[in-house]
């Protein structure tokens, strides 16, 4: 709801609409403003009818990946004698995106119920919400939250009287942004090193203490149970663009930008209108110059591709670039994109869990080198090195953080070549920014 | 073997086919075809995180990593396509950048995987333009040393440690370019088989501290062989410069040790380097011992033997064939024979089925039992008083050498002269198992054959061969020219060993025939 | 990378290392633990909060308390030591009486993060990043992306999360530390 902002008309707050309201934290208060109803239906309904409302809904995982919901809940098979695991990801460390933490720190409840709803569905009397170690407010709220639930009943040994158990625990990061990624984020909770696992086999097969296990986003699962509550074809109707996205998204809109916060409008909204009304366009005296749509591990666009973007899963890779978790990081012209792309691979280079070879080596090898570009100190082989070197992390290892540290890299060279260009040729950065030495 | 079961695929042009769930790596080495490859190894967990094993399957879009892939039904396989080949050639680009060009001093050369790819299939010229990363070297404890730089962060010692030694001692410390292998200090690698992690890196980070700078890889003969130094029976090779064993390694054998050596075994090897050695058959002339011919001793020793009982004192480190002699010689006498073997505490490999350093720290204590020797603490206390006694190799201590003066003469056959048994009125040279060919029987009745991996000094000749001639001398005509024909003849006589031969046996062993009792043992 | 670690020099901060090691899980968090641990199927899997317990308890993880840990879950002090040392969070050196985190990730560098984490070492007293100032109160890192990108800067003071820190700010936030 554009919050710390005033909520704008053009938003659809549903899951943002009480961002900052702190009675919507409490167990009272929720139940006030409509929460636990969805949870009691759910509990009164079979596990495969909840997976078909969900699918026909078109939810899809709003984390970065975007995989249809119901499919993935429809992956775990019930009756198999095996314990199921539902894992809340709530990792949030993909630069650019803040949703998740405003959900957990303002409508805590709603996650509770989501999680609950999901587990249930899945056949799971377990859920572990995975809240990374720096988001202390998040874990101090969800706590208390997580208590007042076991204090009324709603979950734990007999959920709502139903007979049936649910439990959720919290469990709480360390400092690792790779833990957001699913086979990590299990490793992790199971307390090692937050290595990704390659797969096959698959986390429905063998996940969490190598049991049947299901991961979603925290924003996933706020909106499940509205789609309960509203029905599936009320969400499918919030679809403006590609029928293959629907319903409301959080964007985390951030940078230079006069307005930034999160704001949640519906899918297929244009991105121009988003940018320059929703969001109060860029900061006086300035003009955009790029965007980062998705968070940090999206390509970058070109203000010509951002404006012509509908803001849905299909409408961002028509225009360059992918919805991923919907942190949007706007540059504006006093930026150097050469230093920004630098500093980002510094970041995949201090993220990498370090056990494939082309991650390990290569985001560092691409962060000095970027480095040395920005203090001017490159040559037009170093782009070659970079352009070859990204390509070579790119569909190569365990999983993506090779990838996401490559993208910035290709989409940067190919829309800002000149830029690049003006650090190698002019041996100096034309903006007079200074990168790390 | 054809069955119903098995799935079929084409690498590299070649039909293999193989059970269910092997994966493309291990179906290619079936096919033939060596996938390059660091971090998987077949003793080992799979990690799939070295991206060296990466292979073209048509129809797939992205490459698979063919140690974490299954084989299924129809693939169609390309390990040195051009794409395959450009992704092999940037992963070793990726390792080479920061590893340090060490070659010249890096005892690993000649023999490093890291070398040989980059060599085959590398990029010629690097492209870094900036500072390499540098850690220093680390003593990790026991035999090994860490050179940090060097590591290619395969993490093949760590889950040896952790799943097959189950002793997780070693670790990956911090993240990203800055992760290394680390030691909790002051819990350092003692572990009884943590010497493996340096047969098993691929390159130069994990380094024997006992064979640091003695020999470069291209310098060393290698001899398959037993490890002489407790009853398991490892298989091993024996690696020599310049007549010297400097370096035991293991030599896979999946019935016996699997991929794997303890190191009290492969450290300790000086022994059958030693130079205080007795080089020339001696004979006792008055109040010394002069040296002579064999024949001329030989002679002596049976004319001493004549009449007598023979009581023998035998090494259980003695072959077979050698205790087969010796067995006859102690028949033809009608004496007996006995043997010590030195103890000491067992120590188990948990993640290999029935692998362990034994308690019993010779190499044939099964074959001297069975060849009817005894096996006591007090082995001369069944010497009758004027026996000869026939010392093979066998060691003697503090409480021998009252019993000593009860023989009527000692004979010593021997790799040394123990300086209790100076008053001996024959010695024979012996050669040690480095220096012979034969067999052994380990504690489960396999038999395996060792080779002859260096020449022993002077007139030096193996035990079966002296006794063998001697046997002559004493009118048995028993000689045998070969360790091979020294076998045949006792697994002729011999129900435990009937039916084999060296042929039979080969490099891998055998078992022995309707035995797999573990030999008795005191205690 | 990013000085995002407390650097390995050690000596400006406040050493407890001589001190005879007392044991972190007795009593009250011991029975925290307890509890903990029914909360999962292994015993492992307790290792992240059980380090957590120690961190807030003694300030960082010395390799006494990691060997503790490592007894009470039925681990090796090496294992646990490689866990600790993959996540950020863990110090394992003792810290200034409050560690600063600052972001620097991109959204917010091009809010003006630089001039924030500048204006912090200079009113810590710390003038470089991973060093604790002379009077033991301060240590200033950079960490990488908060999760709070639309409220540039975040800093972190120990648990303490402060939104939108600027250079400007910088003293008022600081001179309401105790």
């Amino acid at each position: 709801m554009g919050f710390p902002h005033k909520s704008h008309p053009r938003e659809t707050p549903i899951l943002s609409r009480y961002f900052g309201d702190a009675e919507a934290r409490t167990l009272e208060g929720w139940k006030k403003r409509g929460g636990y109803r969805a949870l009691e239906k759910a509990l009164g309904m079979a596990p495969a009818e909840i997976i078909t409302e969900i699918k026909e809904s078109g939810l899809r995982g709003r984390g970065g990946a975007g995989f249809p919901t119901g499919m993935k809940w429809s992956f775990m098979k019930h009756g198999d004698g095996k314990p199921h695991y539902l894992c809340v990801n709530a990792d949030e460390s993909e630069p650019g995106t803040f949703k998740d933490r405003e959900i957990m720190r303002w409508t805590p409840h709603a996650l509770i119920e989501g999680a609950a709803i999901g587990a249930y569905a899945i056949g799971a009397e377990t859920a572990y919400i995975y809240i990374r170690g720096e988001f202390t407010e998040p874990l101090r709220v969800m706590g208390a939250a997580v208590k007042e639930a076991y204090a009324a009943g709603i979950v734990g040994k007999n959920a709502m009287g139903t007979g049936k158990r649910i439990d959720v625990h919290v469990h709480k990061g360390a400092g690792a942004y790779i833990c957001g990624e699913e086979t990590a984020l299990m490793n992790s909770l199971e307390g090692k090193r937050g290595n990704p696992r390659i797969k096959p086999p698959f986390p429905a097969v063998a996940g969490a203490f190598g049991m049947p296990t299901t991961i979603n986003n925290v924003e996933t699962l706020t909106a499940v149970p509205h789609i309960l509550n509203e029905g599936p074809a009320w969400y499918k109707a919030m679809s403006h663009s590609s029928p293959k996205s629907t319903g409301s998204k959080l964007f985390s809109v951030c940078g230079n930008i006069a307005r930034p916060g999160n704001y949640e409008v519906e899918m297929g909204f244009p991105f121009k209108d988003f940018l320059y009304d929703v969001c109060g366009g860029p900061p006086p005296g300035r003009r955009f110059k790029a965007v980062i749509p998705g968070g940090s591990s999206v390509p970058i666009q070109t203000m010509a591709e951002a404006e012509a973007t509908l803001m849905d899963y299909e409408g961002f890779i028509a225009q360059g670039s992918m919805l991923g978790s919907g942190g949007v990081i706007v540059f504006d012209d006093s930026q150097c994109m050469v230093k920004q792309i630098a500093r980002l691979a510094r970041f995949y280079a201090h993220e990498s869990c370090a056990q494939c070879t082309q991650c390990r080596e290569g985001t560092a090898w691409t962060t000095r080198i970027l480095e040395r570009i920005e203090r001017g100190q490159g040559t037009m082989e170093d782009l070659e090195t970079l352009s070859s070197l990204s390509k070579n992390m790119t569909g190569t290892t365990i999983c993506v953080l090779s990838d996401s540290c490559a993208t910035p890299i290709i989409s940067g060279i190919s829309k800002f070549r000149d830029e690049f260009e003006a650090h190698i040729k002019g041996k100096r950065c034309p903006m007079g920014a200074t990168a790390a030495a | 073997m054809a069955d119903g079961q098995q799935i079929t695929l084409t690498i590299e042009g070649r039909q293999v086919s193989v059970a269910p769930g092997t994966s493309i790596l291990e179906a290619a080495k079936q096919a033939g075809v060596l996938v390059p490859h660091y971090c998987y190894h077949p003793g080992l967990p799979v990690a799939g995180s070295c991206r060296m094993c990466l292979v073209e399957v048509e129809k797939a879009p992205k490459l698979a990593p063919a140690c974490a892939t299954a084989a299924t039904e129809g693939q169609v396989v390309h390990v040195f396509s051009e794409r395959a080949l450009e992704q092999r050639k940037s992963v070793l680009e990726f390792l080479l950048i920061n590893h340090p060009l060490d070659c010249p001093i890096c005892d690993k050369a000649g023999e490093c995987e890291l070398q040989d790819y980059a060599y085959r299939e590398g990029p010629a010229q690097g492209r870094l333009r900036d500072p390499k990363r540098f850690n220093p070297a680390e003593d990790f404890g026991g035999d090994v040393l860490y050179v940090t730089n060097r590591c290619i962060m395969c993490t093949r010692c760590v889950r040896f440690m952790d799943t097959v030694a189950q002793d997780t001692v070693l670790n990956v410390s911090e993240r990203g370019d800055r992760a290394v292998i680390g030691v909790f200090e002051g819990k350092e690698l003692t572990n009884e088989w943590a010497g493996n992690v340096i047969d098993i890196c691929p390159v130069g980070a994990l380094l024997s501290k006992d064979f640091l700078n003695k020999a470069r890889s291209w310098e060393l003969d290698r001899t398959p062989s037993i490890c002489p130094n407790c009853s398991q029976g490892c298989n091993a090779i024996f690696e020599t410069r310049d007549n010297q064993v400097v370096r035991m390694r293991p030599r896979s054998n999946t019935e016996v040790n699997q991929y794997y050596l303890c190191d009290s075994g492969r450290l300790d090897y000086r022994w059958m380097n030693r130079t205080d050695r007795v080089e020339a058959p001696l004979l006792r002339r008055g109040d010394r011992l002069a040296a002579t011919d064999w024949d001329e001793a030989l002679r002596a020793a049976a004319l001493h033997l004549n009449g007598k009982r023979a009581f023998v004192l035998a090494s259980p480190m003695l072959s077979n064939e050698s205790l087969w002699m010796l067995s006859r010689l102690v028949e033809k006498t009608g004496g007996k024979g006995a043997f010590r073997v030195r103890r000491g505490p067992e120590a188990p490999l948990p993640g290999v089925k029935d692998l362990a350093l034994r308690a019993e720290r010779a190499a044939n204590v099964r074959g001297a039992e069975l060849l009817g020797f005894t096996k006591t603490d007090t082995p001369l206390a069944g010497m009758g008083d004027g026996d000869v006694l026939v010392i093979a190799d066998h060691e003697l201590a503090e409480a021998d050498i009252a019993d000593l003066a009860r023989a009527s003469a000692i004979i010593v056959i021997g790799t040394v002269l123990p300086e209790t048994a100076r008053q001996a009125i024959v010695v024979l040279p012996s050669t040690n198992m480095a220096e012979e060919e034969g067999t052994f029987t380990n504690l489960r009745g396999r038999v395996q054959r060792y080779q002859q991996a260096r020449s022993g000094p002077g007139m030096s000749q193996p035990v079966w061969w002296a006794v063998g001639d001697l046997l002559t001398f004493l009118g048995e005509g028993a000689g045998h020219y070969t360790a091979s024909e020294t076998f045949d003849s006792l697994a002729q006589a011999r129900p435990e060993f009937t039916g084999m031969s060296y042929e039979t046996i080969g490099l891998k062993g055998q078992m022995m025939a309707s035995n797999s009792e573990p030999a008795r043992t005191i205690g | 990378m990013g000085g995002t670690r407390p650097g390995g020099d050690s000596s400006h901060a406040v050493h407890t290392k001589d001190e005879q090691y007392e044991p972190v899980f007795v009593g009250e968090m011991e029975r925290e633990l307890e509890e903990l641990l029914t909360h999962y199927p292994t015993k492992m899997a307790a290792l992240l909060p059980a380090l957590w317990i120690v961190q807030n308890a003694r300030g960082w993880v010395s390799e006494e308390a990691m060997t503790e840990v490592a007894e009470r879950l039925s681990l090796t002090p090496a294992y646990v030591k490689g866990v600790v040392t993959f996540y950020t969070m863990y110090h394992q050196h003792p810290v200034g009486k409050y560690f600063i985190q600052v972001c620097t990730t991109s959204p917010c560098g091009v809010c003006g993060a630089e001039d924030t984490v500048r204006a912090l070492l200079e009113q810590t007293g710390c003038r470089e990043l991973g060093a604790t100032s002379p009077d033991g109160r301060f240590t200033v890192v950079e960490a990488e992306c908060l999760g709070a990108c639309g409220f540039a800067t975040p800093i972190m003071i120990n648990e303490e999360f402060v939104e939108s820190v600027n250079e400007g700010n910088v003293s008022d936030v600081l001179s309401r530390l105790p």
